[in-house]
């Protein structure tokens, strides 16, 4: 695998911070939608070396962040049941519930299993019959094929003690969301590149027309994030707004079609909660009724949860960009990543962890 | 650092024993605990320490120097060995065992004289796997001029892996003239990486995961005895503080040094060699190299006037041929790492803080 240290060559990339000093005349603010862009932008400082006028909003595209309070508490209920082995990829264990994390129910007994792929989940739901398994399936569109997969591979052999927990959520509604908010700060989005090469870039055709701005399908690396934003901000300095895709490399505009093809069969659209901002309309995917049986929502009679979010926690803020993570009093005292108050303290594409883990100096250095 | 505001250190009253924050957190071990970060560097602090007493004063090291009532001074040091699966690309649990002893020895200056060697087997164990790993702790005692003169072996119901734990203990004299540790650190001290990071760990990771475009990875395991001899012999006195970058990898041990010394430390993201099937894994599972297990790399903080021939016989080393220089101790940002990105911007580096976490997307 190469293409890694080619998309972070320093004199290119000075270059494009040239260009882009040498084109803005304005301020302008950009949300970058996903939690992988979020980190590469703070992990190598992009943001600082931007241009002033030019202002980066965190947007909520970190898919462990946003996964509802409800349904991680669910998921400890179900983790901490005898009869149970409970997958779920490393990101979800540290995520505080309302009382617990999924670390702390594997210290007491609980079998919870991190792995790489969710079909490893379908091979030990295989090695142990005795046992129901069950995979933690969240996620923004990227990681949907590989599950919807996994619950076709479960049915094709027929697995009875195999069961997905499924809280996956959708790009494009969250961008109207953040659109349609009266106080939306954001002049231009670029949209998230892994999302698009599966699902296409047909889907953000409306979103440009209906809300009049840019959006620039981008990638991850230092290069193509800054790509992505020259790209927008010549659209915003041009007065124009369209789709462009600033991610060929990984992205054709239909997208993946056997990826969408097993996606509509196994999943269906619902209306979703997101943490931190609340219920968007048709924003997630469930089981559809072909594959309820699957569905660990109903395979398990989850009652009695006391859901209880802190009341410290502006994560949903964060999320929204209408505050940066360390404008939150609680950023760095008693919210840590050792012992996060939130969920964007804890995953790695989270904003608060990311600005906690890189930016711990200037925050000390403005105390 | 905002971590250490909110800990409590102090004696434990056995009658009233409540465990003291931020241990409150976790009321039982969680693996993260033993991953050494965060949560092990609080586990040895507010629970270990306490309880233990004693006098040992540098945590930052992984062996102990204690002074001999005959004269002169030795290092102890102990370590015990859990990785799966137990024979892996380019070594064994059991040389891992032996080398890891070893260095920990040999970063306090010490010439590694003998080791002792315990077994937990579980039940179900291959004898012919078992042999393979004793063969192969021969041969990494004779490479690092070690005896192995004394152990004890005992057998555990077999839990799902039917694998073994190996404990080494050992000891090795130190050179009058030689004292390495955290307190040696000062300003303008230059930093010393023996070569490229992330092997061991990305190699274990690989064959886990199957990860077939990284099969080429092999353990970086050696012992580093005659590296770190070969440096204190260039200029005596030069070298300040010396690492292995074994758990938490690199970035631990600068943290560990940044902290121990109360300096700051800065390095050149890019300077740090990183092979590049090491970052094609890394970036494929969501892990940071610098945070990825080696078992034959080491950390030197060396005297600034002295750095370039220091690096220069670490160079003619077999186990330092590709070493280099990253960065410097600085006297700002105090027991803070600082990285300089490729990019030209500057950020924080952390322990971290239990075991590595995977990325999902």
């Amino acid at each position: 695998m190469r293409y890694l240290d080619e998309f972070n060559d320093p004199a290119l990339a000075r270059r494009q911070f040239d260009a882009i000093a040498e084109l803005v005349t304005r301020p302008w603010a950009l949300m970058e939608v996903c939690g992988g862009q979020t980190h590469s932008i703070v992990r190598n400082g992009i943001d600082q070396l931007l241009p002033d006028q030019v202002r980066l909003i965190h947007g909520p595209g970190c898919p462990v962040c946003v996964t509802p309070l409800e349904t991680i508490d669910k998921a400890l209920a179900i983790a901490a049941r005898d009869d149970t082995i409970f997958c779920s990829f490393g990101d979800m264990l540290r995520v505080p519930g309302s009382h617990d994390d999924l670390f702390r129910i594997r210290s007491n007994g609980g079998d919870v299993r991190v792995v790489y792929s969710p079909l490893d989940a379908v091979r030990i739901a295989e090695e142990h019959p005795d046992k129901q398994v069950v995979f933690f399936g969240i996620g923004f569109e990227t990681t949907a094929p590989a599950n919807a997969m996994t619950v076709v591979e479960a049915r094709r052999r027929s697995l009875t003690n195999f069961s997905m927990l499924v809280s996956h959520v959708l790009v494009p509604p969250a961008i109207a969301a953040i659109a349609s908010s009266p106080d939306s700060l954001v002049d231009a989005y670029l949209a998230a590149g892994h999302v698009c090469t599966v699902m296409g870039t047909e889907q953000y055709d409306p979103l440009v027309e209906r809300f009049g701005v840019p959006i620039v399908v981008t990638g991850f690396e230092p290069l193509d994030v800054l790509e992505g934003i020259r790209r927008a901000l010549v659209q915003l300095e041009d007065g124009r707004a369209e789709l462009e895709n600033a991610y060929p490399r990984a992205v054709a505009r239909t997208g993946n079609a056997a990826a969408q093809k097993v996606l509509a069969e196994v999943f269906e659209v619902c209306d979703r909660a997101w943490r931190g901002i609340g219920v968007i309309p048709q924003s997630g995917w469930r089981l559809s009724e072909a594959y309820r049986d699957l569905d660990a929502e109903y395979r398990f009679e989850v009652s009695d949860l006391h859901v209880e979010e802190s009341p410290l926690c502006r994560s949903g803020e964060v999320l929204q960009g209408r505050i940066r993570p360390n404008q939150c009093e609680q950023f760095g005292t008693t919210c840590t990543p050792r012992r996060p108050l939130g969920a964007t303290m804890v995953s790695s594409e989270g904003a608060c962890a990311a600005y906690y883990q890189y930016r711990r100096l200037d925050v000390v250095q403005e105390v | 650092m905002a971590e250490h505001a909110e800990v409590t250190t102090g004696s434990i009253d056995p009658g009233a024993w409540s465990c003291p924050l931020p241990l409150r957190d976790h009321p039982r071990i969680v693996t993260g605990h033993g991953g050494g970060g965060r949560l092990s560097q609080e586990l040895i602090e507010h629970l270990f320490r306490p309880a233990f007493g004693g006098t040992a004063d540098d945590p930052s090291h992984d062996s102990v120097v204690l002074p001999m009532p005959t004269g002169g001074r030795i290092a102890f040091s102990t370590d015990s060995y859990v990785v799966t699966p137990v024979i892996f690309p380019g070594g064994t649990i059991g040389d891992l065992a032996v080398n890891g002893t070893v260095n920990d020895l040999a970063m306090s200056g010490a010439v590694p004289s003998a080791l002792s060697v315990a077994f937990i087997l579980e039940e179900g164990l291959e004898l012919a796997t078992l042999g393979l790993i004793a063969e192969s702790m021969g041969r990494a005692a004779e490479v690092a001029g070690v005896q192995l003169v004394t152990g004890d072996t005992k057998v555990v119901e077999a839990r799902e892996r039917g694998g073994l734990t190996i404990t080494t203990a050992g000891f090795g004299a130190i050179a009058d003239d030689v004292t390495l540790g955290p307190r040696q650190v000062r300003p303008g001290d230059k930093i010393l990486l023996s070569g490229p990071i992330g092997e061991h760990g990305m190699a274990i990771m690989s064959l886990r995961e199957g990860l077939e475009f990284a099969s080429e990875l092999r353990t970086d395991s050696a012992p580093l005895t005659g590296l770190v001899q070969t440096m204190l012999a260039t200029a005596p006195g030069a070298v300040h503080a010396l690492r292995d970058a074994t758990r938490g990898g690199f970035a631990a041990v600068l943290c560990e040094l940044a902290e121990g010394a109360g300096t700051g430390l800065e390095y050149d993201e890019r300077a740090v060699p990183v092979p590049e099937a090491v970052a094609s894994a890394c970036s494929f599972l969501g892990l940071d190299p610098t945070h990825v297990a080696n078992e034959g790399k080491l950390v030197g903080v060396v005297a600034a006037e002295h750095a370039e021939a220091v690096l220069e016989a670490v160079r003619a080393h077999p186990y330092g041929r590709d070493a280099v220089l990253v960065g410097e101790v600085v006297d700002e940002h105090h027991g803070i790492v600082v990285a300089r990105t490729g990019l030209g911007a500057k950020r924080v580096v952390d322990l971290p803080l239990g075991e590595q976490l995977p990325r999902i997307c």
